[in-house]
């Protein structure tokens, strides 16, 4: 092996009583990429933050970091700030804040450059130039005089990796550099550092929750848990084994595929998902059918659903009555929503954007289906239409057959009970001032009869178990909750009043993959049971893959390509999915791939 | 200011334990239960009768017998800062609940409905700014005469496009919450989402600003009653003994330091007060200390 | 950026058209007439009939208004009723003592705030800090003319370094001038300056929280060239606010501080005007500070335009 780089040998680091990292090691050689992959509050960006000296005030960092033979615990605020920037880079997590809003992005280019060389203004903006043109900004549509705002998210990514490389620092930290992307950016953002690192022979420490991610880019990978490393070693050996039980759960929840359509297993780590990933990775290089998720039976829609799922009945035959009618639960009709355009003057604007443009689609009752496409499509505009918290601009959108566009709150009372949302953020989604069980029963207000308190709180108990959780929880506060259990009161709310339709704003993507995997099961163990219709926004195609039977890729405010999961993911036919298809991070053909690289 | 309002409910026991050991919350507290008991007490007793002038006793120093010492007239100006706490706390009072009760309403109302009604609404309350306390007291005073409910007014009419702000400004930054989404897609209505959500969630950003708005318009209300447009005689006001002192500065300072004391202290107290919620409440500006 | 611009023009305008409504009404209803009032009580009822047909007080409203606004924008603000001098010679008189002094406490006020609020951000938690902090957290409790009085005691009075009151005028000298305006402008700049460290301090402090305070950390750039170069620039919105604020606070001040020390400012005109009842005069300075308190806050909207680019590319 050759000489570290980055040497860290036995990293404890406390912030106040609390014990963030026990006694790390991780090493990079020169031009190694090393991937640090951990779930939330493992303390990989704290372990970054050490490196770069830039952590918060009460931390205490003990133990050995040596960088290029220098003691970095040790060093003085002069030394690091010699270093930082020169010869050590960062890239952080979220570029839209990365950036200071009042410079220019040619001044915060140049500033790094001249702090560390000295060089005049106009030398350093030269070389800004050069960099900002080498991250793919060129001059004639980024010139150095460009604020950040004027700037996308995936742009200014690029602006913050030009910052970072500016100088050819020996060593580039990247804290999650693409968490906060779409998936077609991610693999933009993703393949611009690897060149940058092959170029100048940079060591990388790529941080990231994603295993995918991780093992497409990183020669070596160190797995932390709760502060501690669990494994490390060679990516291809460290996946392919799966020796430590944690690399296993880890594996298998990345790649995880719950059982449609089977009455509960609420909890994770069922008995399908015993095989080994290398064992199915075995499959995967073997044969075209790469993915487990094959369970799923392809069907166009609307659905015969009659194989080996008919006996289980819950599907074939939603438990609702009254349903009578044969036409879809959903039906949207060329919908469009304009945004007045940008300001030109005092009396001008620009032309309308559209938002969403001339958009049909209908759903079946019982159906999971998936809305995916890139951040920024109009996939949650129409989301918020269909749960008629905004007007389209035209077209008209009919809930059970009776239209929901331009009516009153009374008159929607109807509709709103049998169609239930659940979104993105377990944090944001509940008032921090209301306990569980007015928070859960909230949607109850929608009945035609008001429930009695006892009955309200024989509901809210009862929704509470359906999603795994019991009925202490009902008077606690929601920061009492993980994020998890967070998305799991999410969706009592969202089935307390028994919805026929539950629209789903990206439920899985802020959570860690262990938490994603557990309530992806509870989704398709809630299908199954109650037979309710699902419409999934997302933008990552392995949740679609998972546990929807149609999808509808949208790009620019437009239904692009439509039709059976399966049938879509693996054989894409627009631009726009094919997009999405190839940029989607994937455990099994990067794990396929490895090994290839590495034996 | 900006507080951020995502704030954990805290169990009740753990709040007091957690005020009581914040410093400017304890004293701030301490300095309004006293300046409050000191204005309470002066209803049933004073040191002296304020109202029997004892010429023979006039413009004395501190002394045991008086401890602030006495005015022009012979009265003892503990007695009149006990009396004139009322008046202080009265009117600053009155003012902030004029200008929570009009103002809160108006900018929740705002942020609810947006658009031209927010607009408008903005635009009055910049109107409202261009006058301060004192000229709209200038104004008031010129068409009533003065007195010490011309001060409630003007302060009270300052404190509501002050209130107005704080509570749309709060309010908008609930209104995209997913939470607030959240209650929509329950059929809740503009008026249930703003009485069950926003309100309780803009509560503690509105208490902090009370604490300051009412810590201002006691020195808004001194500051009046000094030149006259306040409380007027026999009514005693904090300001009208300092404008009284102003003359027999070089011979009776004490006229003017004690009732000055008063002032500072009571004000102090306050916004040691609105600090101690603010931090409390707001993890993140105690972690900025 | 013009549309930003033309904008905030618009809003100040209309502001201040509503505010010259909102003046003029409240002294329309105020009880008394004012024809009466100049002649006295001995005049006849058809003198006092004469004069209101001369002063146009038999116009409907709306012609009254429109004559009184029409005749502010010429800068004829009227006769005063009891001096019987046109109000703009006594304002002009009387404004060469206020503005001044409204400008030198805003001025000292900032010098003190900038530098203190700086000095504490990047000082957070030590000795320091906390010794500017609670100096300001008592600045902020003072009233102004109380601290006035203060200061005359111990400058004045005792000391004798400057006068107790009164003004020398501009005529006898820029210094005497200025002597005079010290210690009313200290009185009126200290308490400000509290707010306005305080201000300051907790300004940057939020911004020094921010990500891309720590992208420049990562650049190599030392601590105390963030704060100046970084977080300064981003900080100055919430102080140039609180600043537009306090200059409304600061004129209004001077109202009471000229009584203090006995200046012959605009406060002690509108006070004596009040006792008078001279309307006119009340109505033609309250009109003015209004008008004064808009234009600042123009100037703060505009300088907003000019710290943050985002305000200039938007509307």
């Amino acid at each position: 092996m050759t000489a570290s780089l980055l040497d860290i040998r036995d990293l404890s680091l406390n912030i106040g009583d609390h014990p963030i990292l026990k006694g790390v090691d991780l090493s990079i050689a020169p031009g190694e990429v090393m991937g640090l992959v951990g779930e939330s509050g493992s303390g990989k960006s704290m372990t970054a933050l050490t490196v770069m000296r830039l952590l918060p005030f009460a931390a205490q960092a003990s133990g050995n970091v040596r960088f290029d033979g220098i003691d970095l615990i040790a060093a003085t605020e002069d030394q690091m700030c010699a270093l930082r920037g020169d010869d050590i880079g960062m890239v952080f997590q979220e570029p839209m804040t990365a950036l200071n809003p009042v410079k220019t992005i040619g001044e915060q280019v140049a500033e790094g450059i001249r702090v560390h060389t000295g060089a005049a203004r106009a030398e350093a903006e030269e070389r800004a130039r050069k960099m900002l043109d080498r991250v793919g900004l060129p001059a004639e549509k980024f010139p150095l005089s460009r604020y950040p705002h004027e700037l996308s998210g995936g742009q200014r990514q690029r602006v913050v990796i030009a910052i970072a490389c500016a100088l050819k620092p020996k060593l580039l930290i990247a804290d999650e550099p693409t968490t906060a992307l779409d998936v077609v950016l991610q693999k933009q953002i993703l393949e611009l550092l690897k060149d940058l690192v092959r170029e100048n022979r940079m060591g990388l420490l790529l941080i990231s929750h994603d295993l995918a991610v991780v093992t497409e880019m990183a020669d070596r990978i160190t797995i932390l848990r709760h502060g501690e490393v669990m494994e490390e070693g060679e990516t291809a050996r460290v996946l392919s084994e799966q020796v430590h039980p944690y690399t296993r759960q880890l594996a298998q929840a990345s790649m995880h595929v719950p059982k449609r359509g089977v009455l509960p297993s609420p909890l994770w780590g069922g008995s399908a998902n015993d095989r080994s990933a290398a064992e199915i990775v075995r499959r995967g290089e073997g044969g075209g059918d790469i993915h487990p998720s094959s369970k799923t039976e392809p069907s166009s829609p609307p659905p015969p659903r009659l194989d080996h799922f008919a006996s289980q009945s819950a599907l074939a035959d939603p438990p609702h009555k009254g349903e009578g009618k044969d036409g879809p639960l959903l039906a949207v009709k060329s919908v469009s929503r304009l945004y007045p355009g940008r300001r030109l003057s005092l009396f001008r604007r620009d032309t309308p954007v559209h938002a969403v443009d001339d958009v049909s689609l209908s759903i079946a009752p019982g159906r999971s289906v998936a809305l995916v496409g890139r951040s920024g499509c109009g996939k949650s505009t129409l989301a918020r239409m269909i749960l008629a918290l905004d007007r389209p601009t035209s077209g008209e959108i009919r809930f059970r057959g009776e239209t929901v566009t331009g009516k009153g709150e009374a008159e929607l009372k109807a509709a709103r009970r049998d169609m239930q949302v659940v979104f993105q953020d377990p944090y944001g989604s509940f008032d921090p001032r209301q306990k569980v069980e007015r928070l859960v029963t909230e949607p109850l207000h929608l009945m035609e009869k008001k429930p009695s308190r006892a009955e309200r709180r024989e509901m809210a108990t009862h929704a509470l178990t359906e999603v795994g959780l019991s009925a202490s929880d009902l008077d606690k506060y929601p920061h009492e909750f993980s994020g998890g259990q967070r998305q799991r009161l999410s969706i009592a709310r969202a089935i307390i009043t028994r919805p026929k339709l539950v629209v789903a704003d990206e439920p899985v993507s802020a959570l860690d993959v262990s938490i994603r995997a557990q309530i992806l099961d509870l989704f398709a163990d809630l299908n199954g049971r109650l037979g309710v219709a699902y419409l999934f926004i997302t933008h990552d195609l392995t949740v679609a893959r998972a546990i929807t039977d149609d999808v509808l890729v949208m790009h620019e405010g437009r239904i692009v390509e439509r039709g059976a999961t399966k049938e879509v993911l693996d054989r894409p036919q627009s631009q726009a999915a094919r997009a999405l298809v190839e940029a989607a991070p994937d455990l099994h053909r990067a794990i396929a791939r490895k090994m290839q690289e590495q034996g | 200011m900006t507080l951020h309002t995502d704030v954990p409910e805290e169990r009740l026991t753990d709040l007091i334990g957690k005020a009581l050991a914040n410093r400017s919350f304890f004293v701030g507290l301490l300095i309004a239960l006293a300046v409050a008991g000191a204005a309470l007490l002066s209803f049933v007793w004073t040191p002296y009768d304020v109202a029997r002038l004892v010429i023979s006793d006039k413009q004395q120093a501190p002394s045991w017998a008086h401890w602030f010492g006495t005015d022009h007239f012979g009265r003892d100006i503990l007695s009149m800062i006990m009396l004139g706490a009322r008046n202080s706390i009265a009117v600053a009072l009155v003012a902030v609940g004029i200008g929570m009760g009009i103002g809160v309403p108006l900018g929740c109302l705002a942020a609810a409905r947006g658009g031209l009604l927010d607009e408008a609404l903005m635009r009055l309350n910049d109107l409202v700014f261009a006058f301060p306390a004192l000229l709209s007291a200038i104004m008031i005073t010129a068409i009533f005469g003065p007195g010490a409910v011309n001060a409630i007014i003007a302060i009270g009419i300052f404190n509501v496009p002050v209130f107005a702000r704080v509570a749309r400004a709060g309010a908008l930054s609930i209104w995209p919450r997913e939470f607030i989404l959240a209650a929509r897609a329950a059929g809740k209505g503009q008026t249930a989402i703003t009485l069950e959500h926003i309100l309780p969630n803009i509560a503690t950003l509105l208490m902090v600003q009370g604490t300051i708005q009412f810590a201002l318009g006691i020195l808004a209300e001194a500051g009046l009653s000094y030149i006259g447009l306040g409380a007027q005689p026999p009514m005693p006001s904090w300001g009208r003994m300092l404008f009284e002192a102003q003359t027999r500065m070089a011979v009776a300072p004490w006229m003017a330091i004690f009732p000055g004391m008063a002032i500072v202290v009571t004000v102090l107290g306050l916004n040691l007060l609105g600090d101690g919620i603010a931090d409390i409440i707001d993890p993140k500006a105690r972690r900025q200390r | 950026m013009t549309a930003y611009l033309l904008k905030r023009l618009v809003i100040a305008a209309i502001t201040l058209v509503l505010a010259s409504m909102v003046v003029f009404a409240v002294l329309e209803i105020v009880p008394g007439d004012p024809a009466r009032l100049m002649l006295g009580m001995n005049a006849s009822a058809e003198q006092v009939e004469l004069l209101r047909s001369q002063l146009g007080l038999n116009d409907p409203l709306a012609l009254r208004y429109l004559h009184w606004a029409g005749g502010l924008l010429h800068l004829d603000f009227g006769r005063s009723y009891t001096y019987s001098v046109p109000v703009l010679d006594l304002v002009r008189e009387r404004g060469v003592v206020s503005l001044p002094l409204a400008l030198i406490a805003l001025a000292l006020s900032t010098v003190i705030a900038i530098p203190v609020g700086l000095y504490s951000a990047s000082r957070r938690g030590h000795a320091g800090d906390a010794v500017a902090m609670g100096a300001a957290q008592v600045g902020v409790a003072v009233p102004n003319f109380w601290f006035a009085l203060l200061l005359i005691y111990c400058f004045a009075v005792w000391l004798r370094w400057v006068p107790a009151g009164g003004f020398a005028g501009w005529g006898a000298g820029i210094w005497p001038a200025l002597k005079s305006l010290i210690l009313p402008a200290i009185a009126l700049a200290l308490p400000q300056a509290a707010i306005l460290a305080r201000v300051t301090r907790q300004a940057l402090l939020e911004v020094l929280s921010e990500d891309y305070i720590r992208t420049a950390r990562a650049k190599g750039m030392p601590y105390r060239a963030v704060l100046w170069r970084h977080a300064l620039r981003n900080a100055l919105i919430p102080v140039l606010t609180i600043m537009g604020l306090q200059f409304a606070f600061l004129l209004a001040g001077t109202v009471i501080i000229e009584n203090v020390f006995y200046l012959p400012g605009l406060g002690r005109l509108v006070i004596q005007a009040i006792a008078q009842r001279d309307l006119i005069v009340v109505e033609s300075v309250v009109m003015l500070l209004v008008a004064a308190v808009i234009a600042i806050n123009l100037i703060v909207d505009l300088s907003y335009a000019v710290v943050d680019p985002r305000l200039r590319s938007r509307e």
